[in-house]
């Protein structure tokens, strides 16, 4: 893939928590930065909207999120394939992993992302940016949203 | 001369029109009823196309109908095709894959169209394109030339295993391994000559338009040869019978190479025209033109120079891999072959020369030519050697040309070319003058006190043009005959009007062309008019590419000159009752002999059309004349160029600091127009060497998509050029002229790499040679200079 991406977040909740919330929809939907709509089709599969702007292309992309190799409440991997009409489309995966750590957890995750079409040829030179930003957009709105889940 | 014949430096009589926005460009063009075309086109750079569902953007509003590659195939519309036939070592033919206008099974590159949408305005085209659901299977693809033949490299064609096309070699491998064996200094390079994306400035557009009465087709197009448009759309597409199929290219503002070609958008746009029933525009945006114009060079090059104990070279060898992109364009085939091999011997006599190269199918864009096709690649591995060899050796790079060049001709290469005229030497001494190169040491030493780095480099460039002789090239493998067509229709009020198959799209020709009839026919050059670019009123021409319409435009031009004035010349005898051959013509009046008598040239072109001096029995009223002229030879404009640079190794800014062209084009007709090419010219060479390079990534999604990452050379890029010319006459057309629209863009790559690697002390400089490049190369150099 294109592009690959890592980082590391300390959150203040249990580590069986903050994996509960790794697997709840309304979660991931409020998290995800752009999130229109987060359907559950079953246990590990989404269908999602979501709005992206990269650079000078905006597009809404439709399609999948899968969750693979569970590992409860260690980690799995989230895959993410959409398709975004003459804008191109994206994918991308994530393996997050967390490890307990006090009275919090740690998250640690690398992600690999890849897009093709337009957002490519117009946003090539903002892609890695934009995919940093939405990557740290979404941990920070988990932390939040942490805050008062249980 | 006169003030506006041969040689004079007259202003463009077609830029009033160009800059007064006047021009009548093809997406200026409205017909009536028309309707929008959108391609919808894959973002992957190789998939199977498992389904395309239309049924949603149908029903979107204003939509027309939404076609895809199975409604082309089910029409029997056939595939885009490659014109040039060339064979492998073994003999085989090359291997063309299939290149359907729209993709049924497979995409092969992004961009590749699956689906078109007709749509009564732009917008409803565009928002239906977004509703046309393609399920494709990805599968990986190969970008890069080098990694193409590789075992277990993704297969863009079944036809050819290992993405080869071709491998084709031309010289004597023998007699160049034994030069080889016996050479006292060997130079070695390996050379990556960058991809560039051409960028005219008018992207292509196309307008079909479909006549029910007469069941027959009009298409305007982008084109730089209308009739060869016209002929393969018919002939092997399929689409009309020639006489039902009528193109027209217009103003078409710049080509360089990549307007010569037929593409998909249209073919597509007239098969479609013929299904709804109506007008079908499609104008190209610049996303599309960077992802569906034929990019240019892309070539990997080991290249060897033999040399004996006297500097002499003796032998040349190389090993090309050329990248022909996922489809195999118009002449892409010839391109890395007839147009490059052929040219490896450069200004020098060379003994013995082998070159091999294979072609290659990668997941991108075509490859095909792009201003000096093929020249520019040779031009740079030529070039390049000899400089790296002076440099190896201790020999003054200009002496070591020096003791190399062709000095009598004709002069027989081992690769085909036959140089008709020329003197390198000339060129090269001025040159040298016009740079003063003798105080270059002193600059240089001046240039470090600041510290900075001053580099010199030579580019002494030949390049074949006059494209070409019909029986030569077909032996070659070319489809076509490169012979060019023209007709002088005299007004009765002694007005022209010359019809020519050449096209200009920004050359000039309104007025040269009309420079060439002012100087024979002694009328003003407003009286003459340049119709080209249409089918119907030129009956067939080939079109302008390889700097051929003046050698061979011109000459035909010549030729019905000449037919015109024996013609007049027997109205003028009937006139004033004498015999023509008594009937001299001169400065636009015709008189008798050793006779005061005398008649003007409105007064015989009157007379040419009243017909009231003769009978129907003695002369065929009128004055129209038309000619083929095949040239004899091909022409080789060369000549020689410097550049010198002065780079900060701090930030790797290259400065050009001094830029001299002296080329030799033979006879000139308009030095100003001259002067324009050159300057385009090497504007483009720069362009290669420091700033463009279409990059795809191992996606193959191509990430230099835009001028956001596609740089563009700039004013603020190039100096102030100096430009002299030397001329020797190309004795192989009755004008003289040897060509000039390529020669720039063939000279400046390497003599700006060499000044580059001449600064920075070692050979390691990519192009392009960017900031970053080159500040890591003088980090090298100094480094290695530390040592």
């Amino acid at each position: 893939m294109a592009l690959e991406m890592t980082g590391e977040y300390e959150l203040p909740q249990k580590r069986e928590v903050v994996w509960k919330a790794l697997n709840d929809p309304a979660i991931l939907e409020k998290c995800i930065p752009g999130c229109e709509t987060l359907e559950k089709l079953s246990d590990t599969e989404f269908q999602a909207t979501v709005k992206l702007k990269i650079g000078p292309v905006s597009a809404r992309f439709k399609g999948k999120v899968k969750l693979e190799d569970i590992d409860a409440p260690n980690g799995y991997k989230i895959v993410g394939e959409g398709e975004g009409g003459v804008a191109g489309f994206a994918k991308g995966q994530a393996s997050v992993a967390l490890a307990a750590e006090g009275a919090g957890c740690k998250l640690t995750y690398k992600a690999e992302a890849a897009t093709g079409g337009k957002i490519a040829q117009l946003g090539q030179r903002l892609i890695s940016g934009s995919a940093k930003k939405t990557a740290d957009q979404f941990f920070a709105n988990f932390v939040e949203a942490l805050a008062d889940y249980k | 001369m006169s003030a506006t014949g041969i040689g004079a430096a007259v202003r463009r009589k077609e830029d009033h029109r160009f800059i007064t926005g006047t021009g009548n460009y093809t997406s200026d063009i409205t017909r009536p009823g028309e309707v929008r075309a959108y391609f919808v086109r894959s973002p992957h750079a190789h998939a199977t196309i498992k389904k395309v569902d239309v049924k949603a953007a149908e029903k979107m509003p204003g939509v027309v109908a939404v076609l895809t590659g199975a409604d082309l195939a089910g029409d029997k519309i056939g595939g885009l095709i490659c014109g040039w036939a060339i064979f492998s070592k073994d003999g085989s033919p090359m291997k063309a894959g299939a290149h359907p206008a729209i993709a049924a099974d497979k995409v092969r590159c992004v961009g590749d169209a699956v689906a078109v949408v007709l749509a009564e305005t732009l917008a409803q085209a565009r928002d239906a394109a977004e509703k046309v659901k393609v399920d494709y299977g990805t599968l990986p693809s190969v970008v890069d030339p080098a990694k193409a033949q590789a075992k277990g490299a993704p297969q863009v064609h079944d036809v050819a295993p290992n993405n080869t096309i071709y491998e084709w070699h031309l010289g004597d491998k023998a007699a160049t391994d034994a030069a080889f064996a016996s050479a006292k200094h060997v130079t070695k390079l390996d050379i990556v000559n960058n991809r560039l994306v051409p960028n005219a400035m008018e992207p292509r557009a196309a307008i079909a338009e479909y006549d029910q009465g007469n069941d027959s087709l009009t298409l305007w197009n982008t084109s730089q040869n209308p009739h060869v448009a016209r002929l393969v759309i018919s002939a092997f597409i399929g689409m009309a019978p020639e006489h039902k199929l009528r193109v027209i290219a217009p103003d078409v503002g710049g080509g360089f190479g990549s307007k010569i070609f037929i593409y998909p958008e249209e073919v597509v746009a007239l098969w479609a025209s013929r299904r709804v029933k109506r007008p079908v525009k499609w104008v190209s945006d610049r996303s599309e033109a960077f992802l569906t114009d034929a990019h240019g060079r892309d070539h990997v090059t080991h290249a060897e120079m033999a040399f004996d104990a006297s500097g002499k070279i003796t032998g040349l060898r190389a090993k090309t891999i050329a990248n022909l992109g996922a489809y195999m364009s118009t002449f892409s085939s010839s391109v890395p072959t007839y147009l490059y091999a052929t040219l490896l011997s450069g200004q020098y006599a060379i003994p013995s020369i082998y070159c091999e190269v294979d072609a290659v199918y990668t997941n991108t864009a075509p490859v095909d030519a792009y201003r000096g096709a093929g020249r520019p690649e040779a031009t740079f591995v030529v070039e390049r050697l000899v400089e790296v060899g002076a440099r190896e050796q201790g020999i003054d790079p200009a002496e070591l040309r020096r003791r190399n060049f062709v000095k009598s001709f004709p002069h027989q290469t081992p690769v085909i070319m036959a140089y008709d005229a020329g003197d390198y030497n000339a060129s090269l001494t001025k040159a040298m003058e016009m740079a003063d190169y003798k105080n270059f040491g002193k600059r240089k030493a001046d240039s470090e006190k600041k510290g900075k780095l001053r580099g010199i480099g030579f580019s002494t460039y030949i390049e074949a043009c006059g494209i070409a002789p019909s029986q030569a090239v077909g032996s070659l493998g070319a489809g076509v005959g490169l012979w060019e067509s023209a007709e002088v229709r005299v007004n009765p009020t002694g007005s022209v009007e010359i019809l020519t198959g050449s096209h200009s799209h920004g050359q000039g020709h309104e007025t040269t062309f009309a420079q060439l009839v002012s100087e024979r026919l002694g009328v003003p050059i407003e009286t003459v008019s340049v119709v080209h670019g249409d089918t119907d009123k030129v009956q067939f021409g080939m079109g302008t590419y390889g700097s051929r319409s003046g050698a061979v435009g011109m000459s035909a031009i010549v030729k019905a000159l000449d037919k015109v004035e024996a013609k007049a010349k027997k109205v003028a005898g009937y006139m004033m009752e004498a015999s023509a051959d008594d009937i001299e013509f001169k400065n636009g009046s015709f008189t008798v002999k050793g006779t005061d008598k005398k008649v003007g040239w409105g007064d015989v072109t009157l007379n040419a059309y009243i017909a009231h001096k003769f009978t129907g029995g003695q002369l065929e009223p009128g004055l129209k004349e038309g000619a083929f002229y095949d040239p004899t030879n091909f022409t080789f404009p060369a000549g020689c160029h410097i550049a010198e640079v002065e780079i900060d190794p701090d930030t790797g800014k290259t400065e050009i600091a001094n830029w001299v062209a002296v080329d030799d084009f033979g006879v000139i007709i308009n030095p100003m127009i001259v002067e324009g090419q050159v300057h385009g010219g090497i504007a483009q060479g720069i362009g290669q060497a420091l700033l463009e390079g279409a990059s795809y990534n191992s996606d193959g999604q191509l990430v230099t998509g835009s001028f956001m990452d596609y740089t563009m050379p700039r004013a603020d890029d190039l100096p102030n050029f100096k430009v002299g010319t030397t001329v020797t006459k190309c004795p192989s057309n009755p004008l003289g002229i040897k060509g000039c629209g390529e020669a720039g863009a063939i000279a400046a790559p390497a003599a700006l790499i060499n000044a580059i690697t001449n600064a920075v002390g070692h050979e390691k400089v990519p192009m392009p040679a960017s900031p970053s490049a080159v500040w890591k190369a003088a980090q090298g150099g100094m480094k290695r200079a530390a040592e």
